[in-house]
């Protein structure tokens, strides 16, 4: 294995940007190691191999021509199926639009052309973003590069284990309710979930718009900064997106520190319910954070309790709107139904036939929430819940500067363990919902090994909507401890992937 | 389809309160669409205008047309309204071929102008105040043909056409509160408010207001009361009745069928009805129940609409004259008879005559022209007196013409066709042609001498009294000078020859 893929962005930006490697030869290392892994980790749905190749030899051409270029130029990345991309098929994981190839970029694809990022292709993902193990892939699961018998988390788990599996040194992701950090906290790699608006979600196919987020994936904070400060910015094709800039984010992690800051733990999300091993190294960090010159509260967030009912309306509610536009007419898989076919029949099977069980259950769920006679009942106490738990975050955002948690109440578990309970799956998600709820930035950050399993733990960190910056600055100066404490990164602690299959 | 059998319409008056509800879409004639940058022209070939956004592909987000929104705000205050300093899109969902995304982008309730009122005169004088309910933005749908089967209805056709272009266009609906207390006047009302909407929208220059285009379409609700009852009776809604005759006939039919069933003991069906110019008549059309359940809920993709109170005032300012008190003004100014106002307002042809005034004419010798011979031409060339070749300045320059003597009436129509023809000004034409009346007397006696030499009983019969018998000598003097005299001075001259005889 190239020991080029092992480095974490910033280091290889760094190479390219000193002449000491090309972008080509990066690009290619991490094509090879593609073409050697992902058939055991389908973290890929599609590879751009040519056309990243492409991107790759230009940035070499006009560096070498002495040109001034984007910061990350050269530096190969990997997007979530879920994005638009005029150049490759875009499927949301789903069989319903399978082989079609946009007629547009999503606004994170352009910026990530702008920037010259050759792209090496689609990551896996739960069909339209609904799951969190890569389960409800119509195109298979993907795997965890520390056991490959494990989930790689979800919805995003393309994304996570393509940059844990060393195919990608970032990705983006997407994030409803933990997209981006559960597949992050479960193969000890960095996912952020930025705040709501604060990157353009025009091009993204829509799972709950007032929920969803684009973010980076990554091994480490600093490339996480590097990522969002590419792809952040108001973006007048989506009029949710934040009308202000956020600041760098690079600039951020590297001012690391926790000095004077307050920090507060979340009554509701530690404790009974977290796995022992994930709650041990849990405690570990924060008498780290104590010991570094923080200062440790304790926050109480009630409305938590009611966090995953609300979700679970107001998701499937917007979801079930969002969803009704594949209908065959204009794009994607059409069915034909033997007899009559009028344009009810042909829809009715196409749908039944594209869309797969997790997707239909929503889709089911958020009709109903929205009906006439029970929306009250449910969309509209789902959103008065919403509202508690922003109160709930004020609250706590008065007395700490940042909250923390477990990211994830247990490490990964083995495929097919919570496929046939809905429950039990959607209990993964309790501690990353309340951000997406609320619209504030969280991120998750390796946090070792749980004892009972050696499986990867991980440490989420929330700030108040707009402070991305102090997700950065926390972040990386803990993470810089965790590497002191640990004596390497904890990505160095995964087992060599058996190459085949 | 058989014709319903109707009641006598005087006796459904007697038996019957009538009450209405009007709901007029006026398309708006920005440049772009609703939500996105295509062209906001529908003529165009089909589904050229569009793009991700207007044909709802995956990923697409939409984005608010600020200028729809001004239009929309200022339809509002010229209805009266109070404008919302906080409004929202809402989806209306539904499942339907030529709506891209299966839901309608709309505001329910949150409409950006809400109570406001309109006062009404019918033909009789009568005026009416019409209470508007709301006025709401939302996007218009796509076009669709049925092809094949022989209704022109989706149901039966073989296959149908979608056109894209309309989808997205930007729509207002404004809609009233139940109208009540017009009696035997309703359908005379209905047409005067839509009459009045369409005013009021050219005015302001927000729509091309063609009704024949479909820029302005009326959905108008009939329900029927016996007299005294406090229960509104149960309505039908008569869909996209295109004219404000059909929106006359249309609600008098209703009226004459509804009275009838209900006088039989029977019941009215809550449904729309479609309206058939050609027979005169309405049928059934699709059940429609207060619990059509449209799954309304917020637009998360959009931010809420908020007018500042400064651009609100800004456009209040800059609102023209309310085309009521316009005419009301004009009416004052005119010195019209009633009738002869009536019938410039239904001429439509107020913009011609004040212009026309403005620019030097006398009142009643504007009205003349373009009432008059103007519209002669029009109506046998069959075209629109706006499409005629001829402005308000020819036309004030050829009424000065004639009053100053120098052509005739027979001479300025034959002017007015010069002009209409393209041979330049009324002025430039009668010297031209030398069209100038003979106003030299010497001439004149000399033509009237020589008529009395073969007409010598003429001077007597004067004499006596018995002024018909000119008319021949003067007749003879008009052909001599080949029209170019003015009759009223040879029939001066002519007298005065005969007193002193």
């Amino acid at each position: 294995m190239s020991e080029l893929i092992k480095k974490n962005a910033s280091e290889l930006v760094s190479l390219m940007a000193s002449g000491e490697v090309s972008s080509v030869e990066v690009t290619q290392a991490h094509l090879d190691r593609i073409a050697a892994v992902n058939g055991t980790l389908n973290s890929y749905l599609h590879v751009t191999a040519d056309a990243a190749l492409k991107v790759a030899s230009d940035v070499d051409r006009r560096r070498a021509a002495g040109e001034s270029l984007p910061k990350l130029a050269g530096l190969p990345i990997a997007v979530k199926d879920n994005l638009t991309t005029t150049d490759a098929p875009t499927t949301a994981g789903s069989k319903i639009l399978e082989g079609w190839v946009p007629q547009y970029d999503a606004t994170v694809v352009t910026k990530l052309r702008n920037e010259l990022m050759p792209i090496l292709g689609k990551t896996n993902l739960d069909e339209f973003a609904m799951g969190s193990s890569t389960e409800f892939s119509a195109y298979g699961p993907s795997r965890n590069p520390w056991d490959t018998d494990r989930i790689p988390g979800g919805s995003g788990g393309g994304s996570s284990s393509a940059v844990a599996g060393f195919t990608a040194p970032l990705a983006i992701g997407s994030d409803t309710g933990g997209s981006i950090r559960f597949p992050g906290a479960v193969t000890g790699t960095v996912g952020t979930k930025p705040t709501y608006g604060a990157v353009s979600r025009y091009g993204l196919i829509a799972l709950a718009s007032s929920l969803d987020q684009i973010g980076p994936v990554s091994r480490n904070v600093l490339d996480a900064a590097l990522l969002q400060d590419v792809i952040a910015g108001h973006d007048p094709h989506d009029s949710t997106s934040l009308p202000e800039s956020l600041g760098s984010m690079a600039e951020a992690a590297a001012n690391r520190s926790v000095a004077g800051m307050r920090i507060g733990v979340i009554k509701q999300l530690t404790g009974a319910g977290f796995q022992p091993g994930v709650q041990a190294r849990f405690d570990d960090s924060l008498a780290l954070l104590a010991k570094n010159g923080a200062e440790i509260v304790e926050v109480d967030c009630p409305s938590f309790e009611y966090a995953i009912a609300a979700y679970y309306l107001i998701l499937p509610a917007e979801a079930s709107s969002n969803l009704a536009k594949f209908d065959s007419v204009r794009f994607g898989l059409r069915v034909t139904p033997e007899g009559n076919p009028t344009i009810e029949r042909v829809m009715a099977a196409t749908r039944e036939a594209g869309f797969g069980p997790e997707v239909k259950r929503r889709i089911i769920l958020g009709t109903y929430a929205l009906s006439s006679g029970y929306y009250d009942a449910y969309y509209g106490s789902a959103q008065k819940v919403r509202t508690l738990i922003q109160r709930d975050l004020a609250a706590a955002f008065a007395k700490a500067d940042v909250l923390v948690s477990p990211t994830a109440p247990t490490t990964a578990f083995k495929f097919g363990e919570k496929i046939d309970d809905p429950l039990a799956m959607y209990l993964n998600d309790i501690a990353t919902i309340p951000a997406n709820l609320a619209g504030i930035p969280g991120m998750s950050i390796p946090n070792g090994l749980a004892d009972e399993d050696g499986l990867p733990s991980g440490l989420q960190i929330l700030a108040p909507a707009r402070e991305d910056a102090r997700l950065y600055k926390v972040g990386a100066a803990l993470e810089a401890w965790h590497e002191e404490v640990w004596g390497k990164r904890m990505i160095d602690f995964a087992p060599e992937l058996k190459v085949g299959a | 389809m058989a014709k319903a059998e109707l009641m006598n319409y005087e006796q459904a008056l007697e038996q019957f309160e009538v009450v209405i509800g009007l709901e007029v879409h006026v398309e708006l004639n920005t440049k772009t669409k609703m939500f996105c940058g295509c062209r906001n022209d529908f003529g165009d070939e089909p589904n050229t205008n569009v793009c991700p956004i207007c044909i709802g592909l995956p990923g697409s987000l939409p984005a608010v047309n600020r200028r729809a929104v001004e239009s929309s705000i200022a339809i509002g205050l010229s209805l009266g309204c109070s404008i919302a300093p906080n409004g929202r899109f809402s989806r209306k969902n539904y499942f339907y071929p030529d709506l891209a995304k299966n839901f309608q982008t709309s505001q329910y309730d949150e409409p950006i102008a809400f109570e406001g009122t309109i006062d009404i005169e019918v033909p009789s004088g009568n005026v009416f105040t019409v209470a508007i309910e709301r006025a709401h933005m939302e996007e218009d749908a796509g076009k669709l043909t049925h092809v094949g089967g022989n209704t022109g209805r989706i149901h039966g056709a073989e296959y149908s056409l979608v056109d894209y272009n309309r989808a997205g266009v930007p729509l207002v609906e404004i809609v009233t509160k139940p109208v009540l207390g017009a009696g035997a006047e309703a359908p005379e009302l209905a047409a005067a408010y839509v009459r009045s909407i369409r005013e009021i929208v050219k005015a302001l220059g927000v729509s091309e207001a063609r009704m024949e285009r479909g820029n302005v379409r009326c959905d108008a609700n009939v329900s029927l009361r016996r007299h005294g009852a406090e229960k509104l009776g149960t309505r039908t809604e008569t869909k996209n009745v295109n004219s404000l005759r059909s929106i006359e006939r249309a609600v008098r039919y209703e009226i004459q069928r509804q009275a009838h069933i209900l006088a039989g003991g029977g019941s009215i069906t809550q449904e729309t009805r479609h309206w058939h110019e050609d027979r005169g008549i309405t049928s059934s059309g699709r059940p429609k129940s207060d619990a059509d359940d449209y799954r309304y809920f917020p637009e998360p993709d959009l931010v809420p609409v908020q007018p500042s109170h400064e651009l609100i005032e800004s456009i209040r300012a800059t609102l023209p004259e309310n085309p009521a008190d316009r005419r009301k003004r004009l009416a004052g100014e005119w010195g019209f008879s009633e009738l002869e106002f009536r019938d410039v307002v239904n001429s439509g042809l107020l913009d011609q005559i004040e212009e026309t005034v403005a620019a030097g004419a006398k009142p009643q010798a504007a009205r003349k022209w373009w009432t008059g011979e103007v519209a002669r031409v029009a109506n046998s060339e069959e075209k629109d007196v706006a499409d005629l070749n001829v402005t308000p300045a020819q036309i004030a320059e050829l009424a000065s013409l004639v009053e100053a003597g120098k052509i005739n009436d027979r001479i300025g129509r034959e002017v007015l066709a010069a002009v209409l023809a393209g041979e330049g000004s009324p002025a430039e034409i009668v010297s031209a042609k030398g069209l100038e009346v003979v106003s030299d007397d010497g001439a004149l006696l000399a033509a009237i001498d020589e008529a009395l030499a073969t007409q010598p009983d003429v001077i007597d019969a004067i004499r006596e009294g018995r002024m018909q018998a000119a008319g021949a000598v003067i007749g003879a003097v008009m052909k001599a000078m080949k029209g170019q005299a003015d009759a009223a001075r040879v029939r001066e001259l002519l007298i005065e020859r005969a007193n002193a005889q």
